[in-house]
């Protein structure tokens, strides 16, 4: 009687503990193969001259294992972490919640071996097999039974605004992975994708953007809302702005996705709003990073003392920065200089290394010492390295692209006075190569330093054991 | 009705619904249930 009356008052936190280790182990290995890929670049003969080791089929596999290993792993723990707590109640369904793990590591490791092997649907962050594609639409709708189980049968009597971004989060993925993998099976491990022409590109990019935009923002901005006015020790700065931040988010992401088929065979029309759209992301965007970064008001000293702080703070700066420089990629003449170029690369990974990753360490961080039962992280000091370790190598990569794309940008278009080209495509290659060595020390940074947070993280996990966290009683004010 | 009428009236209503959105917040900014639903993080504590 004693036990069972435990177990109903307890949060359900081993599918966390398995989820967050994963995250930073997944982090290491997509990471590793992003750099690896990275020095391919720099020196073609490290594909080692193997088809399984080709960049064409490693960069996908570095794609998925940073998304949707690190980046999902994070969100399953973050989520299943954040929906108990400001629920005050426990996970609904454990068993199911505990399926979803195993299942998604399952596609993780199918991903890994399918990759390399060359089984591909040719759809970028979409490029998984069909068989494969089924097993994540199960674990996807048993996430959501999960979560929003977890929703249904709260405590409380509201839903706190982070539970609000994951929820979004969990049902557009849904809807853009089973939209997008639609396709005509062929075989085991061979399809084709059920629309053609320039439907096929425009449901890949409408699917591809909002990826970003749900899985990479909504997500993330789910952590964001919880874990900053948890390290900060303060409520969000203005709820309202959260709410008006979320619909506005909501309203606009959707659209957005036609800017990455400018001068296309895509209609003109669909061109300019998906531009339009994009610009008008601008908004909700920076509401948003104001709204988290505002919460440190009053509370601007913890930076100086907290490297944890620091990771989420820095993080919305990245946000901020790539959320600006997106829209105004988005516009049409930019574009044209931007498009296939480095910059796009760049801009990719000051939202990826910057603000998804920041923010996701951060989140572990937090975590980790309280689901093992500890004060803090083994050691402090190697937060504080990891940190430095990762901004600086994320500046690295940055500007490096900037200046590698927009150059060959410059030279794909720039003409002679008879109107032929000045540069040859090798020309423009050639010169992109000291800033893919600086771009490759940047990944070597950010690597090392999620290395040194895998070392600390399993330091903490062993020092301490499974912490038991009990749901506090809840105070009849709803 | 016409397809492209319908994709109107959608556009226009999704328009709406998310000033009305905008307006309610508004009106509700400093009411305790804001206050409430901000809080949610610190039960713990």
């Amino acid at each position: 009687m004693q036990d069972l009356n435990v177990k109903s008052t307890t949060y359900e936190d081993g599918v966390i503990r398995q989820f967050s280790i994963m995250a930073v182990v997944w982090g290491v290995v997509g990471m590793l193969v992003g750099v690896i890929i990275a020095a391919q670049l720099v020196w073609p003969e490290l594909n080692l001259g193997l088809p399984w080791t080709s960049f064409g089929r490693l960069r996908p596999l570095h794609t998925n294992a940073v998304i949707f290993a690190f980046g999902g792993c994070t969100l399953f723990a973050t989520s299943y972490y954040v929906v108990q707590r400001t629920c005050q109640t426990k996970l609904f369904m454990p068993k199911l919640a505990s399926f979803t793990f195993w299942a998604w590591q399952l596609v993780i490791l199918s991903a890994a071996v399918s990759l390399p092997l060359g089984f591909t649907q040719g759809k970028e962050y979409a490029e998984l097999e069909w068989p494969i594609d089924l097993l994540i639409a199960v674990t996807w709708v048993c996430y959501a039974v999960v979560f929003f189980g977890t929703v249904g049968t709260r405590k409380v009597k509201h839903i706190y605004v982070a539970n609000w971004f994951f929820g979004a989060f969990i049902i557009t993925v849904a809807l853009l992975h089973i939209v997008n993998s639609a396709a005509i099976p062929a075989g085991f491990m061979k399809s084709y994708s059920a629309y053609a022409g320039v439907q096929d590109a425009m449901v890949q990019w409408w699917y591809g953007h909002n990826a970003v935009g749900f899985f990479l923002t909504a997500g993330f901005l789910g952590i964001m809302y919880y874990f900053v006015p948890k390290q900060a020790g303060r409520p969000v700065y203005s709820y309202s702005l959260s709410i008006v931040h979320f619909w506005a988010l909501i309203f606009t992401y959707m659209w957005a996705g036609p800017h990455h088929l400018h001068y296309t065979a895509l209609p003109d029309w669909t061109q300019s709003l998906g531009m339009v759209f994009s610009l008008v992301l601008l908004a909700p965007s920076w509401g948003g990073m104001i709204n988290g970064i505002m919460t440190m008001s009053g509370a601007w000293h913890k930076l100086r003392t907290d490297p944890i702080l620091r990771f989420m703070i820095v993080s919305l700066s990245f946000y901020g920065m790539s959320t600006f420089e997106g829209p105004m990629m988005a516009i049409k003449t930019v574009n044209s200089l931007s498009h296939y170029t480095d910059w796009t690369v760049g801009h990719v990974h000051s939202g990826a290394l910057g603000w998804v990753g920041l923010v996701s360490m951060g989140a572990i961080y937090f975590m980790i010492p309280r689901l093992f039962g500890q004060k803090q992280m083994h050691s402090i000091k190697a937060i504080e390295l990891h940190f430095w370790l990762a901004t600086i190598g994320i500046v690295l990569y940055i500007s490096a692209l900037w200046i590698s794309g927009v150059m060959e940008g410059l030279m794909w278009r720039a003409i002679n006075t008879d109107g032929t080209l000045t540069y040859t495509f090798v020309e423009s290659v050639k010169a992109k190569h000291p800033y893919y060595i600086i771009r490759l020390l940047g990944g070597l940074l950010y690597l090392s330093g999620m290395t040194i947070m895998l070392w600390n993280v399993i330091k903490t996990a062993t020092n301490g054991k499974a912490a038991i966290a009990t749901i506090p009683p809840v105070a009849a004010h709803a | 009705m016409d397809i492209n009428s319908l994709r109107i009236l959608t556009t226009v209503f999704s328009f709406i619904v998310f000033i009305g959105i905008i307006v309610w917040v508004w009106r509700h900014r400093n009411t305790s249930d804001f206050k409430d639903a901000a809080n949610l993080p610190f039960k713990d504590d």
